[in-house]
């Protein structure tokens, strides 16, 4: 097959390519291009929260009629704050970061020459492609775009009358989700099989690279998980287009009773959060694998506990998927289910200590190499950490009662899966930029965009835990009509200048990557001097990734320092000296 | 704060133009010993901002925070709160020092190797049973409150009182004489009344409702939530209670006042609070502000999400009941 080569036109390799490699970047160029628009929206959102009634004129340049004088309407904050969520969520976390990294390393880390199925890979692509152009295409529309939250809970994304933005605004989301889904489960299929399939010789599952236990645990979690939302959409779609109820009942609105009877908004509760939270952890479980190699590989040490490692990430799949309910606490359902679903939720915390202690045990007497990667991923685990402790509280029914819905809660999520899950994106692009596009990023650069980063997430993070606990509301559009709260209001500005503050330094990272893609360094084969197969391959792309045969693996990925071997780190393709026993 | 915010705002911009424009003469990309050392360093002194953005924080925040349960339910998830928190701080300080400490201890040098150290059976289970052990007690305790403020079966003589949300408004029913609230569905809606009480059901007759709600002190009180529209979340900050209301069905809430108003005027921490507020409408010229509870809407709801809104006032048993005597009652209500 490696001598085997297509005649390859520019559509061919640059747009409808089944290369795994270029299918990576396809999906990390669309997930950063996606990223700047979330993130952006979150700039406006946070200007209208610090500074209410005044006047913006980024305000008025970017929200045409859905502002006023540079003041926007409650509509389109509710629709910012929506599809910020949206893209956060499922087009720059999900598809960016485990489309990225699952395509790019789950071949290479493996040894095998693509994944098990090239044009389904592609079909993927270009699926999830369609609909972040369709969920770019329903900001533009008349009304605007879904403003029901990114949970999109009925009756409320139902009815028109209830919110302008779920007219077209909302069809155009949940057709949109729906090919996204399409798109992840094609993806997803993909990455169980190529993994348990491809493997190449040696490559036992116990000495995977905790990146590709990751992904391949994400895979499944998505395979089991996201058709449930898929349902969703479409009763919801059913609904709102041909009358029937499934979520729906004893509605009065706008002075008429609306026909629908016996439906309930607990059921699609039930139904998206039986996707949406699995999907926390697939967003931050690739996230944590990456961490993982790159700490490993920084550290030059062998990572703390693999077994463990595994086997905790294989207890937090399985228990992500019976803790939905407690996001329903107080949704009216059964107070009993309530007691269940604390059980279940403080249960997480267990591999999740696991995990971080592991972390931390990893740098122990280590020898430090303080690459930009190396950095995020420490600033991943000290995020995780602080996020993920608050998850105690909100996890216990009986103090999630006074915080739910409130800013603790945007506090602890942005913490524990959104910041945490975007280093490990950034750990992930700045360790495997090499190999990538054969060339390095800017280490300088690197720095300052994290310790800017860092210290502006905090700055944002921590001090809005005290504005949920002072009892503020998410999602309100101001706060000028409570006296109750105009002492938040001081913190809130202080939160928004810290937020603009990230976000302009993420221009650095921008700059430094696509400079860098043709300016940057030339890459050499193994530049941090790891263990793992893709760093044996060329630094070029070549279609099959190696020349030769496919090398065969000898033992796991992590030898650092291995007494008994010169230098700090021995490839996977070295077989074992004679003596030398596998740890 | 905020004149630290442009300070680095400057610094960054400086840096940036400086940087962006020295990039192509740069071509440093693996980290070398010296910036081993320089980035140990930070991060040693990250840690140590870390720290001191916590401690500001619970300094100059503390004030802005909700005052003492008003509910006894309340008081007990008050308690439950702290016990989580001071574990909470507790692991927080601990791990994230140790992995800033290390990243500083540790910060490479060339030629030294790691240590390699790959499992320890005895730390893992450490740090998998103390967990599981920690979390044991507090998923009993937390369960024990849970179940205490949720059943509501055993309350004696409790007032009964339905709560309505539509878009963005709130109403309330209370009970009458009978202590029980008639049927009602949103296809009854007609012009007075606009919560659809069922008028042909003989408990219906003797229900009061009001625009405002007030609570007697010292009497649990069982809250029946109910929406015409959408969904809704009652939330009642200062009594630690909240329940989303779903059109179509009825959900329930409960607890025992355990402060007046009055009272909690009085509070240390709420005249702090109050007095931080007035200060700053002072500055900006508003009328001075009088502490109340509130009821708001906590679920996403439409345009006016962030004003929906009803003052709650907690009275002395008595004083309730002369108020509520005053109160017309449907039957009289709907028959004007």
């Amino acid at each position: 097959m490696s001598d085997h080569h297509h005649k390859e036109t520019f559509i061919t390799k640059y747009v409808f390519s089944t290369d795994h490699k270029m299918i990576s970047k396809q999906y990390l160029v669309t997930g950063i291009f996606m990223g700047i628009i979330g993130v952006f929206m979150s700039m406006l959102f946070r200007l209208q929260i610090a500074w209410p009634d005044t006047s913006f004129s980024i305000i008025e340049a970017f929200l045409g009629r859905h502002q006023d004088g540079g003041v926007m309407s409650p509509d389109i904050y509710l629709a910012l704050v929506t599809i910020h969520g949206t893209i956060m969520v499922f087009f720059v976390l999900t598809a960016g970061l485990s489309g990225t990294f699952s395509n790019l390393l789950i071949p290479l880390q493996i040894g095998a020459r693509d994944m098990a199925s090239g044009f389904l890979n592609m079909v993927s692509y270009w699926l999830f492609f369609l609909s972040s152009v369709v969920m770019v295409i329903s900001l533009f529309v008349e009304a605007g775009p879904a403003s029901a939250g990114w949970t999109i809970y009925p009756p409320l994304s139902a009815l028109p009358q209830a919110i302008p933005g779920s007219g077209m605004g909302m069809t155009l989301w949940l057709i949109s989700m729906a090919i996204f889904i399409a798109s992840s489960l094609m993806g997803a299929l993909n990455y169980i099989v190529t993994v348990l399939n491809l493997r190449t010789v040696g490559m036992t599952m116990t000495r995977l690279p905790l990146t590709i236990w990751a992904f391949f645990v994400t895979a499944i979690i998505g395979v089991v998980s996201f058709p449930v939302l898929l349902s969703a959409a479409l009763l919801l779609i059913f609904d709102r287009s041909f009358g029937t109820s499934f979520f729906l009942s004893d509605i009065f609105i706008q002075g008429e009773v609306l026909h629908y009877q016996g439906g309930s908004p607990v059921l699609f509760e039930h139904l998206f959060w039986f996707l949406g939270h699995p999907e926390v952890y697939i967003v931050i479980l690739p996230a944590m694998g990456i961490v993982s190699e790159i700490m490993a590989c920084n550290s030059r040490k062998p990572i703390f506990g693999y077994r463990a490692m595994i086997g905790s990430i294989i207890a937090i799949a399985f228990l992500s998927t019976i803790v939905w309910g407690h996001h329903m606490f107080v949704s009216g359902m059964n107070p009993f289910l309530g007691s269940v679903f604390t059980f279940t939720t403080l249960l997480i915390a267990i591999p999740s200590a696991v995990k971080a202690f592991n972390w931390i045990t990893t740098l122990w007497k280590g020898n430090l190499q303080m690459n930009t990667a190396m950095l995020f991923s420490i600033g991943f685990v000290s995020t995780f950490i602080s996020g993920g402790l608050t998850g105690l509280v909100l996890g216990d029914s009986a103090l999630d009662i006074n915080v739910h819905d409130t800013y603790f809660v945007v506090a602890h999520f942005h913490l524990v899966m959104g910041v945490s899950a975007i280093y490990g994106m950034f750990a992930g692009v700045y360790h495997w930029f090499p190999k990538m596009y054969g060339r390095m990023m800017n280490k300088v650069l690197g720095y300052w965009h994290f310790w800017i980063t860092v210290i502006a997430a905090y700055g944002v993070f921590f001090p809005m835990h005290f504005v949920g606990l002072a009892g503020l509301p998410r999602r309100y559009y101001a706060n000028t009509a409570f006296p109750l709260f105009d002492d938040v209001a001081d913190v809130n500005i202080v939160i928004t200048l810290f937020a603009i503050l990230g976000g302009a330094a993420q221009l650095i990272f921008l700059t430094n990557f696509f400079i860098s893609i043709y300016k940057g360094k030339k890459a050499e084969q193994n530049p941090w001097k790891a263990n793992t197969l893709e760093w044996t391959t060329p630094v070029e792309h070549i279609h099959g990734n190696w020349p030769g045969e496919i090398p065969a693996v000898h033992r796991w990925p992590y030898d650092y320092s291995k007494p008994g071997h010169e230098e700090d780190y021995v490839s996977q393709i070295m077989p074992l000296k004679e003596g030398e026993e596998e740890s | 704060m905020t004149a630290l915010f442009y300070i680095l705002l400057a610094i960054v911009i400086g840096i940036a133009i400086w940087q962006i424009i020295s990039i192509f003469n740069l071509k440093g990309a693996i980290a070398t010993e010296k910036d081993n050392n320089t980035q140990g360093i930070l991060f040693a002194v990250f840690g140590v901002f870390f720290y001191g953005l916590m401690i500001f924080s619970f300094w100059k925040y503390s004030v802005i925070l909700l005052p003492e349960s008003a509910s006894s339910e309340g008081a007990r998830i008050d308690n439950l709160y702290m016990v989580t928190m001071v574990l909470i701080l507790f692991v927080q300080a601990i791990t994230q020092f140790l992995l800033f400490y290390f990243a500083f201890k540790y910060r490479g040098i060339k030629g030294r190797k790691a240590l390699f150290y790959a499992d320890s059976h005895k730390l893992e289970m450490i740090w998998t049973i103390v967990p599981a052990v920690v979390l044991a007690g507090l998923v009993l305790y937390g369960l024990s409150v849970w179940n205490d403020v949720m059943d509501a079966s055993d309350a004696e003589n409790p007032l009964i009182v339905e709560v309505y949300a539509k878009q963005f408004q709130w109403e309330a029913r209370y009970a009458g004489t009978d202590n029980e609230l008639g049927r009602a569905n949103v296809r009854n809606i007609k012009g007075i009344n606009t919560m659809g009480v069922d008028m042909t059901d003989k408990n219906s007759l003797d229900d009061i409702p009001t625009r405002e709600l007030r609570l007697p002190k010292g009497r649990q009180v069982i809250f029946k939530f109910r929406s015409q529209d959408v969904l809704h979340s009652a939330y009642m900050p200062h009594f630690r209670a909240q329940m989303n209301c779903v059109p179509g069905m009825v959900t329930q809430f409960s607890f025992t006042p355990s402060m007046t108003t009055e009272e909690m005027r009085a509070n240390e921490k709420t005249m702090a609070k109050v007095e931080g507020i007035n200060k700053i409408r002072a500055e900006k010229g508003e009328d001075p502000y009088e502490f109340d509870y509130l009821l708001l809407c906590n679920k996403i709801c439409g345009s006016s999400h962030y004003n929906m809104q009803m003052k709650i006032i907690v009275q002395e048993e008595a004083d309730f009941n002369n108020w509520l005597s005053t109160q017309k009652t449907i039957a009289e209500v709907v028959q004007e």
